[in-house]
């Protein structure tokens, strides 16, 4: 009989804690750049552009061991900004929360500027010249036209946020109760000896999750499909 | 509407140059595809920023380069009809009418939406979503979702060349009611010489990015007589036929036309081309052509190679095409009393 440890039960809430909490936190700012890199030229595109994609390219340890460096104790931002605060990121969840955000954010943010990119620039040109400032036609045409595209990215970072591995160990730990997901539970009953059962348990619960959001992502396609 | 551009952009290779000042209410801005018209209503809107220059609009700056004045599109104030109707997919059709009127400042707001579906006819469209419309449907909610932002200008950029003929006939009187009820201002684009006839009484003509001439309608058609297939195109509107013999005949000045393509309607626009006016000296006793005028010419003049004559009938008017031959053998010259005949099928009906 399949039976979860309380660290399992742990495991299995805290990918979902994780993985919402990055999406969640990543929303605007996703929303901000890929509009910023749809219908604005600036000067620094390219280089914001790279270094959007780059967490894409890299792969997660070298993303999380960069993390280290800047949020860790003797690092840029660790040193001048969460000091001073008295936080401590590393080696707790929200350490996984940041990890899971940066990997994460390509994949957003290239979902919502191919949601952006449909937009008839004409839409826009109309809503200005009926009277629109540049927020109200951010707000009233291309959010709810772009929308598809941010719920696809959504689901896309919540997916991938399910399954962070590399950069997750290197700056949250693999802490059982306190860090640990379930990509890591998997690695640790993988990696001792008569853990396979357990393994392929969680594996089962991650594809039931992954299949659900899939299902959800589907769904609400749909809905938004019929008014866009 | 006063207006006054001197504005300079240069795109790539393009150059647009615009110097001009201008007065009315009925404007048309004319000139072939790729000319930049689009491009100079962009400027004037708000939606391209000129290189340098002043816009003045009624005495308002809205763009100035020497001190960066260069007011947003908002608070312009000037509604764009554009080729497609470009309205918002996620709203219905009442939400996409209000959604300029609900932005323009309560003591702007003259125009209202009641009073806007009836002059439009968009009473059993408000509920409907706009993917469920028509093509002349879609075009008459963009008119009136422009209109009822009640801007102090409208600027029409080829609104009708997205539909075909027939639709094209049927909004036109649409446009035109809508801007005269609510007596907007308005600054009509396209490359089309009928269209900115009907729709226009003063035309800006535009070449190559530059601007080549400020003039009455009448004198752009006439420019335009020798290099048109058609010729000179006469555009008459009548009213309240009746028919003779079963064929439909409608009042024009103190005369009548018989006019095979007419039929019951109580109103119709018809075009005639110049070159099927033949012109008579004397009466003929019998002819085919079922109609017969009795005229006065008022004007002679060239037009590429040949000569255009018009032809005053009671109030009305009418311009004939004939070669310097015939003008000689029938000595036409200005004030003689001379017999033009039609035929009756010669007239074509638009819309």
């Amino acid at each position: 009989m399949l039976s979860f440890t309380p660290a399992d039960y742990s495991a299995i809430l805290l990918s979902v804690k994780v993985a919402t909490t990055a999406t969640v936190l990543s929303l605007p700012f996703g929303f901000a750049v890929a509009y910023l890199m749809t219908f604005h030229k600036f000067r620094g595109r390219i280089v914001l552009d790279g270094i959007v994609n780059l967490p894409l390219t890299l792969p997660p340890v070298v993303v999380g061991y960069l993390l280290l460096l800047l949020l860790g104790r003797h690092g840029w931002i660790g040193r001048t900004i969460l000091q001073p605060l008295g936080l401590e990121l590393i080696f707790t969840w929200k350490a996984a929360v940041i990890a899971t955000a940066v990997v994460g954010f390509p994949l957003m943010v290239r979902s919502m500027r191919i949601g952006m990119e449909m937009i008839d620039r004409g839409l826009i040109q109309a809503s200005r010249t009926l009277g629109a400032g540049w927020l109200d036609t951010v707000i009233t045409v291309i959010l709810p036209l772009s929308l598809r595209g941010i719920i696809a990215g959504s689901v896309l970072m919540f997916a991938r946020g399910l399954g962070e591995f590399g950069a997750t160990i290197i700056v949250a730990g693999n802490i059982p109760g306190v860090t640990q997901t379930i990509p890591l539970a998997i690695y640790e009953y993988v990696s001792s000896p008569g853990g396979d059962f357990m393994a392929i348990a969680l594996c089962s619960v991650s594809i039931t999750i992954s299949v659900a959001v899939l299902i959800f992502h589907e769904w609400i396609g749909r809905r938004t499909g019929r008014v866009v | 509407m006063k207006l006054s551009m001197g504005i300079h952009k240069q795109f790539g290779a393009f150059q647009l140059d615009a110097d001009f000042d201008l007065e009315g209410n009925r404007i048309g801005l004319f000139g072939p595809s790729g000319s930049g018209k689009s491009t100079l209503m962009g400027v004037l809107a708000g939606l391209h920023r000129p290189d340098q220059g002043v816009i003045l609009l009624d005495g308002e700056t809205i763009f100035d380069s020497r001190n960066g004045m260069n007011l947003a599109v908002p608070h312009r104030r000037i509604g764009m009809v554009f080729q497609r109707p470009h309205l918002f997919p996620h709203m219905s059709v009442k939400r996409n009418l209000l959604y300029g009127y609900r932005r323009c400042p309560q003591q702007n707001r003259t125009i209202k939406l009641d009073s806007l579906i009836s002059v439009l006819q968009l009473g059993q469209l408000l509920n409907r979503g706009v993917g469920n419309l028509s093509g002349g449907e879609r075009q008459r909610v963009a008119i009136g979702r422009a209109v009822l932002s009640n801007p102090r200008l409208l600027i029409m950029d080829e609104p009708l060349s997205g539909l075909d003929d027939n639709l094209k006939y049927q909004i036109i009187p649409f446009l035109k009611n809508a801007c005269e009820v609510f007596g907007i201002p308005y600054l009509f684009i396209s490359h089309s010489l009928i269209e900115t006839r009907i729709m226009t009484e003063k035309v800006l003509t535009l070449d190559r990015g530059q601007i080549t001439g400020l003039m009455t309608v009448e004198e752009l058609a006439r420019i335009h007589m020798g290099d048109h297939a058609a010729n000179y195109i006469n555009l008459l509107k009548l009213r309240r036929p009746h028919r003779i013999h079963g064929l439909p005949v409608y009042k024009w000045g103190d005369q009548q036309l018989l006019i095979s393509a007419g039929d019951d309607q109580p109103e119709a626009l018809f075009e005639l081309s110049s070159s099927e006016i033949i012109l008579c000296k004397r009466h003929p006793e019998a002819i085919s052509a079922r109609n017969l005028l009795n005229c006065r010419v008022s004007d002679v003049f060239e037009t590429g190679g040949r000569l255009g004559v018009e032809l005053e009938c009671g109030r009305e008017h009418l311009i004939a095409e004939i070669v310097r031959q015939s003008a000689e053998d029938l000595g036409i010259k200005k004030g003689i009393k001379i017999y033009a005949a039609i035929k009756a099928t010669a007239f074509r009906r638009l819309g």
